[in-house]
């Protein structure tokens, strides 16, 4: 049943495509109605006996000359990621509720983008996962070109064409791994249990694990994450942040890691410190962490700080990933799990609550505004989101972080140091940009412009008010009780995927 | 051989004969007094026709046929080719009506059918005298096709500049065949293959650089592909289509089975690796005209560009050993022709609207056509290799089966990356269309209506595009068991 989340997510896209323009408020239901019901089949798949284990929901031939076969499953990864997508999914329709221009075709866009990335998440026939990734590539061009707002053209492209020089490096690994494995199939399983030779993993694992990590914001490829969020309309920033970043680190783990796993051993010489891949990657990981944490410090823009602190979030997970150890891998995608929803929180707060109300982001104007007072909600909403950004004990990200920094304490004692550091700027940011945008004493002129910005006087509404909540509710109770997630995520490690993987020294 | 059995196999090609003349005749009988768009539709109607008696007929015919020692030969995957050449004769025939032309509608179909009539033949030969008249029966049409539009200077021009440099290359390729005649005393390329062997003689390399050159041009391969942007956008735009689809099927076509069945084993001495030739071509026509596609304002010079970076990554089926690639490189030649064709007459719809196709005539189709912004959306995608449209299953099962071939080969590898690599440049300039096409607001209203006709059969092209592409198992199971029945 998990399956047709895919499939409602493309139909309501299609029926919303050949929807007359001025149905608005139509459009507006169907597509709410496309995302619950997506995220209800997304559930299907978490009530069965055995929930986290491998589950086959399709099979069918699809191109027996080459092997390929649509191949769709769920295992516990792939569950937590689905049902991720669907409350990101419907968050992001209910944060949308005000958009004017090109309704219907804004929310087709919007449902394609869902199912290509339900599609991800639920192939394991490589081909097919790698249709379903670069689909959603056009999709989230246009939501961004369309509907963006700074710089939405130069955002929009820059997103897409990082997108796509990442999917082409994963296209060569891909093809020549197909090659080198006789060329009989594309199913992820086997593919994972052919021996490739030690030399070709060297090349092949950097090559898919960069090009699968730029679209998680790997530093020093992450430019396109702040510049694309910020371009982005808020459902489509929500979505950026909280769902496709994680079908990139999704890719490191489910294809890199398990195809290639002897790509991480060590080189047998040192460059710089470095002898192996893992080293490399762990510390591009640390240096999202900390560079990210960084520049948000520093940041004018209110979106740009959330931005830069994504890149920053991601960084855990990557680092995770390559830590090698089943804490790390399942702290990885728990927080995966976790930034997707706090990341789609604190767009949602930026984008919709104060930006379309304000008409800026502009740190130096918003504190004029005393938005703690007109608009207490938004400000009660972003400070909790906030503590759950910086980590706070009881939200989703506090264990996330702390189980990638315990499982990779043994492979990079340094890198977790590093982290830590990271972990303090980003409480900083986060009151900062707290402070300057909701509780500031300034006064209601910008300094350097001379005019004064006005806020919309429309309250909250119910949508903004629903989604927000349930996007923190999903941070809080995993936060309280990890286990909802954690069992999932432990059965889904435990699957014969990643059997070469701990083969190679998982621990 | 009874005459009988040649009559049979040539069957189609005399249909497409008769339907040249038919057109004519009709032209000037019972159309002489009816208005331009009116004649045609009449010759869009009998010229449709005559190419789909041609299509069954070419359905009809099973098993292989080799008349004269290869002056004709049949096969399963020949057929298949036939039979893309003449969908994308009927798919020119239909677009015209949404195209400017000037009156004379006879003439324009009789060619149009000859030219289909010189493909057809030379798909199906391997005797290299009749590959050359066939090819330069086909290239004299295209030559006056694309100077039809004889009020517009510039139409004139582009047919000038395809004719010199179609002559040029028609010169060498002579050359070539002629050594290589003089070299073995066959002109059946088979014989020829067996004549020559694994040889060095530095005369028999000549020959095959020749051969290449001219076939260099016919596929628009960097560095002979300086005809293709001029010919490209100034031809009349049903011309263009055939240029760049139909021709360019057969050339590759004819150039693979060059390579596969003709000079393929001279390549084992060493020395005389001349297809390193070929991956050099194939190398620098995919960068320069990615390159080159990026800085274009005219979306036909774009899609010209785009076409010589297409044959860039076709090559690389040529190249792969033992014609493994086949299947592939004919679905490739398929899904590339039917979108070219697709794309150009979306083109023409547009141009014929706004009067010119540079980027801004397109600007908001999305509200004023928005059917046809879609086909656009879905035939530029289809080339920048988008799932699920069948240019991405094209590329992905070309490069695929080309790896597969040769696992270890690092030049192909090398080509492969360089392919895929090229190709996400040329997601930019695609999305630069489509960035007009969607996001930038119309700038007038109430133009006129489209041609239906035309917009039909991009509409069913497009539908095919994505269909061939979300479901290639079919056609990819008739390409592999043609492949296993044909003498390549």
């Amino acid at each position: 049943m998990a399956a047709w989340s895919i499939y409602i997510s493309f139909i309501g896209a299609l029926v919303l495509a050949f929807l007359p323009r001025s149905r608005v408020a139509c459009a507006r239901w169907i597509a709410l109605l496309t995302a619950v019901a997506g995220l209800a089949f997304a559930f299907t798949a978490a009530f069965p006996a055995g929930a986290g284990n491998f589950h086959e929901l399709a099979r069918h031939d699809w191109v027996p000359g080459i092997g390929a076969t649509y191949l769709l499953g769920v295992d516990g990864i792939s569950l937590t990621l689905i049902l991720l997508t669907g409350l990101a999914a419907i968050c992001g329709v209910l944060f949308s509720w005000n958009v004017r221009e090109r309704v219907p075709e804004f929310f087709a866009l919007y449902s394609a983008l869902i199912g290509s990335v339900y599609g991800v998440f639920l192939s394991f026939d490589l081909l097919l996962f790698f249709v379903f990734y670069e689909l959603a590539i056009v999709p989230k061009y246009f939501l961004i070109a369309i509907y963006g707002s700074t710089r939405r053209e130069y955002g929009a492209m820059k997103l897409a064409l990082y997108s796509f020089v990442g999917s082409a490096m994963v296209l060569v690994g891909l093809l020549a791994a197909y090659a080198l494995s006789g060329g009989q199939t594309f199913d992820l399983l086997r593919l994972a249990q052919h021996p490739f030779p030690r030399e070709f993993q060297m090349w092949a694992f950097p090559l898919v694990f960069v090009g699968f990590a730029i679209l998680a914001g790997l530093w020093p490829f992450h430019t396109w994450a702040p510049t694309g969020h910020v371009a982005a309309p808020t459902a489509a920033s929500m979505l950026l942040a909280g769902v496709i970043m994680k079908l990139g680190a999704y890719g490191c783990l489910r294809v890199a890691l398990t195809l290639f796993p002897r790509g991480l051993e060590p080189w047998g010489f040192q460059v710089l410190a470095f002898g192996s891949w893992q080293d490399v990657f762990g510390f591009l990981g640390a240096m999202g962490i900390v560079s990210g944490a960084m520049v948000a410090l520093v940041q004018q823009d209110f979106k740009f700080v959330i931005g830069y602190s994504s890149v920053s979030h991601m960084g855990f997970v990557l680092l995770g990933l390559v830590s090698l150890s089943t804490v790390g891998l399942r702290g990885a995608v728990l927080q995966m799990f976790s930034h997707g929803v706090i990341a789609g929180l604190l767009f949602g707060v930026v984008g919709r609550m104060v930006y379309d109300r304000a008409h800026t982001r502009d740190f130096a104007l918003l504190s004029g505004l005393r938005l703690g007072q007109s608009l207490p909600f938004a400000a009660i909403i972003f400070c909790l989101a906030g503590f759950a950004s910086m980590g706070m004990p009881g939200f989703s990200g506090f264990v996330a972080e702390l189980q990638v920094l315990t499982g990779a304490w043994h492979a990079f004692p340094w890198l977790v140091m590093l982290s830590g550091l990271g972990l303090v700027i980003g409480v900083a940011y986060t009151l900062r940009a707290m402070q300057k945008a909701f509780f500031s004493d300034a006064s209601g002129v910008d300094a350097g412009n001379g005019h004064a910005v006005s806020l919309d006087p429309e309250p909250v509404t119910w949508p903004e008010r629903i989604g927000a909540l349930i996007l923190l509710l999903a941070s809080l109770a995993v936060g309280l009780y990890p286990r909802i997630l954690m069992d999932w995520i432990e059965r889904g490690l435990a699957t014969p995927v990643f059997d070469a993987l701990r083969l190679g020294g998982l621990t | 051989m009874s005459h009988a059995e040649l009559l049979g196999a040539l069957l189609p090609e005399l249909v497409l004969v008769l339907a040249a003349l038919a057109v004519l005749v009709v032209d000037l009988t019972a159309l002489r007094e009816l208005k331009p768009t009116q004649r045609f539709l009449g010759g869009a109607l009998v010229s449709v026709l005559g190419c789909g008696v041609a299509v069954v007929l070419v359905g009809l015919g099973n098993g292989s046929v080799n008349l004269l020692d290869g002056v004709l030969i049949l096969d399963p995957l020949t057929r298949v080719i036939k039979i893309t050449i003449l969908v994308m004769g009927v798919c020119t025939c239909l677009l015209t009506s949404g195209a400017r032309l000037p009156a004379n509608a006879g003439e324009y179909f009789c060619l149009l059918l000859l030219a289909l009539t010189g493909l057809m033949l030379l798909v199906s030969s391997e005797n290299v005298l009749v590959i050359f008249l066939s090819l330069e029966l086909a290239s004299v049409c295209l030559y006056l096709l694309a100077a039809f539009d004889t009020g517009n200077p510039r139409s004139v021009e582009a047919g000038m500049k395809y004719f010199l440099f179609g002559a040029t290359s028609a010169a060498f390729m002579l050359f070539g065949f002629s050594l290589l005649y003089g070299l073995t005393g066959h002109i059946d390329l088979r014989q020829i293959a067996g004549a020559l062997g694994p040889g060095t003689d530095p005369l028999m390399l000549v020959a095959v650089v020749m051969v290449l050159a001219g076939f260099g041009f016919k596929i628009a391969a960097v560095p002979f592909h300086l005809w293709a942007p001029d010919a490209y956008q100034a031809a009349p735009i049903p011309s263009s289509a055939l240029i760049a689809s139909g021709s360019k099927v057969a050339s590759f076509y004819v150039l693979a089975r060059l390579v596969f069945t003709g000079l393929g084993g001279t390549v084992a001495a060493p020395g005389t690796n001349w297809l390193a030739l070929l991956a050099i071509l194939a190398v620098s026509s995919m960068i320069l005209g990615n390159l080159a596609a990026l800085a274009q304002s005219s979306v036909r010079r774009l899609l010209a560009f785009s076409a010589v970076a297409h044959a860039g990554y076709l090559l690389i089926g040529v190249l792969t050993p033992g014609g493994e690639a086949l299947p592939a490189l004919a679905y490739y030649l398929i899904l590339y022709g039917l979108t070219t064709i697709g794309a150009f007459g979306a083109v023409a719809l547009v141009e014929g609207r706004a009067g010119h196709e540079r980027l801004p005539a397109f600007a908001g189709l999305h509200q004023t056509a928005p059917m046809l912004a879609v086909c656009l959306l879905v035939f530029l995608l289809s080339l920048a290799g988008i799932p699920p449209l069948g240019g991405f299953f094209a590329k992905f099962y070309l490069f695929a089966t080309a790896l597969k071939a040769a696992p270890g080969n690092p030049i192909l590898l090398g080509l492969v990356v360089v392919a895929v690599a090229a190709s996400a440049v040329s997601l930019y300039y695609y999305l630069q269309v489509l960035k007009q096409v969607y996001v930038r607001p119309p700038g007038r209203t109430g133009e006129p209506p489209l041609s239906r006709m035309a917009t039909g059969a991009v509409f069913v092209l497009a539908l095919l595009v994505i269909l061939l592409g979300a479901f290639p198992g079919a056609l990819v199971h008739v390409l592999e068991a043609a492949r296993a029945a044909s003498a390549f």
